[in-house]
């Protein structure tokens, strides 16, 4: 009995480490689309972008002696110019002229492009990222978690209390908010929207970058393509937690990787061996279908009003 | 001056003449012996790929809903028309080859529309970015399940195995039967989409708001444009089945689909004919360039985000070729142009067909681009 139960808890705790990692690729999401309503498809992607960085630079960062977790730094700036030039090459142009759906058509483009084009440079294989670090497991009598896992939780919040402080009380933030709730009214405030808008993007893809850090840490593997079913579960989160609201984007992740934890190891005994594990990213996606048909303004979002 | 145009049974006959001749000139190309399997193959992908495109649009174009999961009801019908063919066989029902074909694309179409609209009624609540994600979503379940399916009675799917194919489809597509099949498709979406409830699909696409409160029951015709696009996608995959033999689950992901969702977008929104092109242009191409066939995406998104930029609406926008309209370019090329002038006084034909159509004759100017090949000859 206990060794079921400390099973149980180390579940969770491996639910909450890749439930991190949704997280903060989930406030990228929600910080987008809260600003301009279109699904970043391309923002999982900024993950692989910045995992290739990883992989890449983290040989030359060790050669000068410096810890390998520097390697963030460069990804970061790699994934914020990447995110910056995704959206005024691309996005921009579209959200000027045409409607929602070519704004929508343009992302999986996007999207499309920066897979490709890794599959390209890289191949379409898997790579293995060096070792970031060594972290001692940490052991609760016969429980045992990650060192990872704990880094990982720790950074996220962290990262999730700066960003709402940033969006409550900085300019930049209050900017922000005001061209997510009306973008016509705060040009006349004078506010620089488009400026705005690139900021935005900016923050998401360098919290994408961390994520890429954080989920190379746990599972050292790179491909053109890891990106895309990372980032539509981050989707997911995002929705779950209440599009645009940060701490919603938070728990959403975290409810996620629990949720898709727990059913990896449960179902199959549960069900009696009608729904097997195998259909993890089939439950993920059934959660976001209740929640947008239940309450699509998610567990901490505004109800949003149709306006004619 | 209406004499010298064509009416609209002439226009009608035009077209029929059209199509037979099309049909004529691959019967004889591949009786000849001009063209080898490869080729016929190619032109039975062509076929598949100007079903689901056109249905495809219907939802996208018309309706102007983007949706990401047409490959999992192309998947639903392939799997049901193929286990539907098994059945038949193991049951010892003896019919002709060309019939239990026609049969069981029938009964995938039937099924995937089954699906479509249970799928449809939920999603459909939503629009927008969302409605795109829920059908990403719906196909990917779709997939799962099927690649998990354990019902499918000993043939190849019980195993358990995630992605076990299907094997041991009789392959009873016929070229010629195709063809048909995909002219009654492209005529029934012409048709709908000029129809009473086309023109009520389009008032959603350009302002739900005002749709409603014309009167317009939306959910209903959501719903309904849904499980149109979902039938001819299930009629594609069961043609699918029957073509290749053998079916993956794999065929259900959304990047299939994405694949449509761009042939659909680079005929242009709208346009049924500029998603034949597209759909025919775009399966040619990469067989002419396999050299090349590890760019192919590479180019199309560029190419997406080009399209998206410099021509949102697609190349053709909604655009119509039409065979009467060419034929009256050609041989009464003063007349169609006089002809803009009555139009504005409505003293001829056109205020009867614009009356007809419930729509101001302004409004029918507006359309006029969009109307079916045998409507803009009564013009």
């Amino acid at each position: 009995m206990g060794n079921q139960i400390i099973m149980f808890i180390s579940q969770i705790f491996n639910g909450l480490k890749i439930g991190s990692v949704y997280s903060l690729v989930a406030l990228g999401y929600t910080m987008v689309y809260g600003i301009i309503r279109l699904i970043n498809f391309a923002h999982g992607d900024f993950i692989m972008v910045g995992s290739y960085v990883l992989m890449l630079t983290i040989p030359a960062i060790v050669a000068f002696g410096l810890p390998a977790w520097v390697a963030v730094i460069p990804a970061i700036l790699m994934c914020v110019a990447v995110g910056v030039i995704v959206e005024r090459a691309a996005y921009k142009p579209v959200r000027e002229k045409g409607n929602s759906m070519t704004a929508l058509i343009t992302a999986i483009a996007m999207s499309l492009l920066l897979e490709n084009g890794s599959q390209a440079i890289f191949g379409a294989d898997y790579q293995t990222v060096p070792t970031i670090i060594q972290i001692p497991t940490l052991s609760i009598g016969k429980l045992k978690i990650d060192g990872a896992t704990i880094i990982t939780i720790v950074l996220g919040v962290i990262i999730m209390v700066a960003l709402q402080l940033f969006v409550t009380y900085t300019k930049q933030g209050k900017a922000m908010r005001a061209v997510s709730e009306d973008k016509e009214a705060s040009i006349l405030m004078g506010i620089n929207v488009n400026s705005t808008i690139t900021l935005t993007f900016a923050i998401g893809s360098g919290l994408a970058a961390v994520a890429s850090l954080m989920y190379c840490v746990s599972y050292p593997q790179v491909s053109p393509m890891m990106g895309a079913m990372l980032g539509l579960k981050a989707f997911v989160a995002a929705v779950l937690g209440g599009i645009g609201s940060i701490p919603g984007a938070m728990v959403g992740g975290l409810v996620i990787g629990v949720v898709e934890s727990l059913t990896k190891a449960y179902i199959g005994t549960i069900t009696g061996g009608i729904i097997t594990s195998a259909f993890s990213d089939a439950i993920v996606f059934g959660i976001l279908i209740i929640v947008l048909l239940v309450k699509p303004s998610g567990l901490m979002g505004e109800p949003e009003t149709e306006k004619v | 001056m209406k004499k010298s145009m064509l009416s609209t049974k002439q226009s009608y006959l035009v077209c029929a003449i059209g199509v037979v001749a099309l049909f004529g000139i691959l019967m004889g190309v591949c009786e000849s012996g001009l063209v080898n399997a490869y080729i016929k193959g190619i032109m039975m992908t062509c076929c598949i790929a100007i079903i689901m495109t056109t249905s495809l649009n219907l939802t996208i174009g018309v309706l102007g809903q983007l949706t990401l999961g047409c490959c999992g009801f192309e998947a639903i019908g392939a799997y049901s028309a193929a286990l539907m063919s098994k059945l038949l066989v193991a049951n010892g029902v003896a019919m002709d080859p060309t019939l239990r074909f026609l049969l069981t694309t029938l009964v995938g179409g039937v099924v995937a529309c089954v699906f479509g609209v249970l799928v449809g009624i939920p999603a459909l609540r939503l629009h927008g970015d969302y409605l795109a994600i829920i059908t990403l979503g719906f196909g990917e379940i779709i997939r799962v399940i099927i690649q998990n399916l354990k019902v499918a009675g000993g043939m190849g799917l019980d195993k358990g195995a995630a992605g076990q194919a299907l094997i041991g489809i009789d392959r009873l597509a016929n070229l010629y039967v195709v063809f048909w099949i995909t002219v009654v498709t492209v005529v029934l979406l012409f048709m709908f989409a000029r129809s009473r409830y086309g023109r009520a699909v389009k008032a959603i696409r350009d302002d739900e708001i005002a749709a409603n409160a014309s009167g317009i029951n939306i959910t209903y015709m959501k719903v309904l444009v849904f499980a149109i696009s979902a039938f001819f996608a299930g009629i594609a995959g069961g043609i699918f089945a029957q073509y290749i033999g053998s079916l993956n689950p794999a065929m259900a992901g959304w990047l299939q689909s994405i694949n449509y969702v761009i042939m659909v977008v680079f005929g242009g929104m709208g346009s049924l004919t500029g998603s034949i092109v597209s759909a025919i242009g775009l399966t040619i191409l990469p067989e002419l360039l396999r050299a090349f066939s590890s760019y192919r995406m590479l180019v199309y998104s560029v190419a997406l985000v080009l399209i998206m930029i410099f021509r949102p609406q697609g190349i053709f926008g909604n655009w119509e070729f039409s065979l009467t309209k060419v034929i009256n370019k050609i041989f009464y090329p003063v007349k169609v142009r006089e002809h803009g002038k009555p139009k504005q006084d409505g003293a001829d034909g056109k205020s009867e067909k614009a009356v007809k159509s419930g729509k101001s004759a302004k409004e029918a100017d507006k359309t006029a681009g969009k109307a079916t090949k045998t409507k803009e000859a009564q013009a």
